[in-house]
């Protein structure tokens, strides 16, 4: 086991390119699922905005 | 919209339908793309034997190649993504153009970062302005450039166009990475797996590197949909099936 992780002396080359690998693919996984929460957060308090206005003023659009 | 294209396309195009379709593949595609993954790394960190020359810093081979192949893949697809949203005006491809130049962006730093890390050891230098190497990082700037351009417009619509026209002119550069290996003298080796041909490699690692690439690409579907899905509902943010997707989250 400990020579798998050796890589033959290569070690410090080989896994920190599988390390980036990993790493960068996650990352860009990630990224929209962020953005999506944060749109619909914004989304539902622009929807609760409008609704207590109707509330207030029922006459207006 | 042009009558040849058949009805279900124009169906799928709609932002709706889109997100619903991309919201039951995603998943999928993901799981694949894991899976292949798992035994691609398992087959090429393990299976695979020490290359004679190299020993075992060849193994990053097992992600570098993959990984170069989707930067010019990724930018193949956003290039006729971009050149259909130009012509036919579908506001899906102009989502799958200036979303794929994220994705392919990060496989390009991927291919530069590895073929770096493999350059050290090998070559003796992190870095040479040599052909393959140099179109590779114009690659990435093109990328740059196309992610830039499409956040620089105030106007959404606006910025993709002019997007989109950069990721067109930029596809030029594909076929130079691509063959610059054989067209100027490089430190870079030549291609090793070859569509014509029987490839340079014994079978022992040409099946994890295939089964890598198929990884990559299952990867991309899914990346690419998590992605357009997210562009679909900001973009349509005032559409009543956005309303309800939002309403319905906010209840969990």
């Amino acid at each position: 086991m400990s020579s798998f992780f050796a890589m033959g002396g290569y070690a410090m080359y080989v896994w920190p390119a599988y390390a980036v690998f990993f790493f960068v693919l996650v990352a860009d996984y990630i990224n929209p699922w962020v953005r999506r929460r944060r749109h619909l957060r914004e989304l539902r308090a622009r929807l609760a905005r409008q609704a207590a206005r109707q509330q207030r003023n029922p006459s207006a659009p | 919209m042009a009558n040849w294209i058949p009805l279900w396309v124009h169906k799928l195009s709609s932002p709706p339908n889109f997100y619903r379709f991309a919201g039951t593949l995603r998943p999928w595609a993901l799981a694949i793309a894991l899976i292949l993954g798992a035994i691609a790394l398992y087959g090429g960190l393990v299976l695979a034997p020490a290359d004679y020359q190299q020993g075992d810093a060849y193994r990053i081979i097992f992600i570098h190649v993959p990984c170069a192949w989707m930067s010019l893949f990724v930018y193949g697809v956003m290039a006729v993504a971009s050149f259909i949203s130009l012509v036919w005006r579908i506001k899906l491809a102009d989502v799958v153009a200036m979303e794929s130049a994220p994705i392919g962006a990060a496989f390009t730093f991927i291919t530069l970062v590895t073929g770096s890390l493999w350059g050290k050891p090998m070559w003796g230098t992190w870095w040479t302005w040599d052909a393959r190497l140099t179109s590779e990082l114009v690659l990435l700037f093109l990328y740059l450039g196309v992610i830039g351009l499409y956040h620089s417009f105030e106007d959404r619509r606006q910025g993709a166009r002019a997007a989109a026209f950069l990721a067109i002119i930029g596809i030029i550069n594909v076929p130079i990475v691509h063959f610059s290996v054989n067209w100027w003298n490089t430190l870079h080796q030549g291609s090793t797996v070859r569509i014509l041909g029987p490839s340079r490699i014994s079978s022992a690692m040409l099946w994890p590197l295939l089964t890598m690439m198929a990884a990559t690409k299952f990867y991309y579907i899914a990346s690419l949909f998590g992605r357009v899905r997210t562009d679909l509902l900001a973009m349509e943010s005032g559409k009543d099936w956005v309303r309800q997707i939002a309403e319905t989250e906010g209840r969990r």
